[in-house]
């Protein structure tokens, strides 16, 4: 009952933990899909040598231990690493990056069934009316929009919910990297069980609402 | 006189398999030329090389005696396929997409549209979802897209495949009124309509052409023995 009262009295620093968690995944969700769309567009409708092992490395690289990634993104940023000159470990630019590269496989699997599932003739079509490469690549991608969506709503809620990147590279810096499960897991471990059950309450309505929201707007689509 | 397009020994083999075999076809501008045959004969692949879909292993295609490549071919020629294929958007839309991309100007689009539309008697669809409508009338879609292109070779495969009469006779109708400034080609193995629509046939057996003749003699006096028992309708696949 607490965790409600919690929630409903609009505590300030669970609005800023929350907020923070929604521009940072948010953001990274974004920025891999800047490579990530365009890498299964490339899947989905052009045939070259090593498709099927790429599409099969993605398809495995999903389930990626998030500790794994994190461990192996701290090497790169830390201080005495190839990237420690950017001073990024312990930043939230630090989270936001290894969030993308833990959601890209997501977006580039699910993304290319979705557009490899859009109706073959389609792109014939698009091409007897004149259309070019480029045309006829965007004719299918319109049509894969929703899945695609999907796609980028799971990334985002992969993001959203994982723990390893963003402790390891962020380190839980209150007000700075502390986000909702990296508070989740500190106010566990110290005890405050109704503060880390508000925050999951939060944490669980935030990705179960956007699949609920994209589902419907999906079904009153053509 | 000079054909507006032609094949020149095209052949194309799927997996080994030849589904064309160095066959050679005309169409003249102002005429329906049908190419006939039995499932599997290879009539579909022939139009999708004419519409610059697929490409040929040998031959060439000739439009106005000039080789073509398929993106050329792709200038000159629009499909419609059997299948009802639609875009996820309204009538108008799907009619305007293909004047769109060739650049037509905003302002003649409308008109474009509701004349071809009109020509297959779906005045007042513009609004509706493409995809809801029947398969009748998604197929006059399919025909107002193309025709809305004014393109000079029109290649129609099995267009009144699985329609009810009424919906046939309105395609038939556009299929005919549109041929003046075109050279049409349509596939089918209803025999009554290559009759109805054809100012010349074209009968292709297990990829080659066997017989190319009006209609009138391709059926009172048909050379090849496959045309004949094709008519009698004895050919085996």
């Amino acid at each position: 009952m607490r965790a409600v009262d919690l929630i409903l009295s609009g505590d300030p620093e669970i609005l800023s933990i929350t907020a923070l968690s929604l521009s940072i995944s948010g953001l990274g969700t974004l920025l891999s899909c800047v490579w990530s769309i365009p890498i299964s567009a490339g899947l989905a409708l052009r045939n070259f040598r090593g498709k099927r092992i790429t599409k099969s490395l993605f398809n495995a690289l999903i389930g990626i231990p998030t500790v794994a990634l994190g461990l192996f993104l701290y090497l790169l940023l830390s201080r005495s690493g190839p990237l420690g000159y950017f001073q990024l470990l312990y930043t939230p630019w630090a989270i936001m990056i290894g969030q993308s590269i833990l959601v890209t496989p997501i977006v580039v699997s699910f993304s290319t069934s979705a557009l490899e599932s859009v109706d073959p003739d389609l792109r014939s079509l698009a091409r007897t009316l004149g259309a070019s490469d480029l045309q006829t690549y965007e004719v299918i991608i319109k049509e894969g929009i929703w899945g695609v969506t999907l796609a980028v709503i799971a990334a985002f809620n992969r993001a959203f919910a994982e723990l390893g990147v963003a402790m390891m590279l962020g380190g839980n810096i209150r007000n700075v990297t502390r986000v909702l499960t990296t508070a989740i897991a500190l106010e566990t471990s110290r005890g405050d069980i109704a503060l880390s059950v508000a925050l999951t309450l939060i944490l669980l309505a935030i990705t179960m609402s956007l699949s609920v929201v994209v589902n419907l707007i999906r079904r009153s689509g053509p | 006189m000079m054909p507006h397009i032609e094949t020149v020994d095209i052949t194309k083999e799927y997996d080994g398999l030849r589904a064309l075999d160095h066959v050679r076809v005309r169409a003249e501008l102002g005429q329906v030329t049908s190419i006939v045959g039995v499932n599997g004969a290879g009539k579909t692949t022939l139009l999708r090389i004419l519409a610059g879909l697929d490409t040929p292993n040998s031959g060439k295609v000739l439009v106005q005696g000039h080789g073509v490549t398929p993106d050329q071919l792709r200038v000159h020629s629009t499909m419609v396929f059997p299948r009802n294929v639609m875009f996820g958007t309204s009538v108008y839309e799907n009619v305007a997409y293909g004047l769109r991309i060739n650049r037509n100007s905003n302002h003649d689009i409308p008109a474009k549209v509701t004349s071809a539309l009109a020509l297959v008697n779906l005045d007042g669809f513009e609004k509706r979802k493409a995809r809801k409508l029947s398969s009748g009338e998604q197929r006059r879609v399919a025909i107002a897209r193309a025709l809305a292109l004014e393109r000079d070779v029109m290649l129609f495969d099995e267009p009144t495949a699985n329609l009810d009469p009424a919906n046939a006779m309105i395609i038939e109708r556009a299929i005919k009124g549109s041929v003046r400034s075109r050279a049409i080609l349509l596939s089918t193995h209803n025999l009554s309509q290559a009759r109805r629509l054809s100012d010349r046939m074209i009968h292709l057996y297990r990829g080659r052409a066997v017989e190319e003749a009006e209609p009138s003699s391709f059926f009172s006096n048909p050379s090849s023995e496959a045309t004949k028992l094709f008519i009698d309708g004895e050919l085996q696949y």
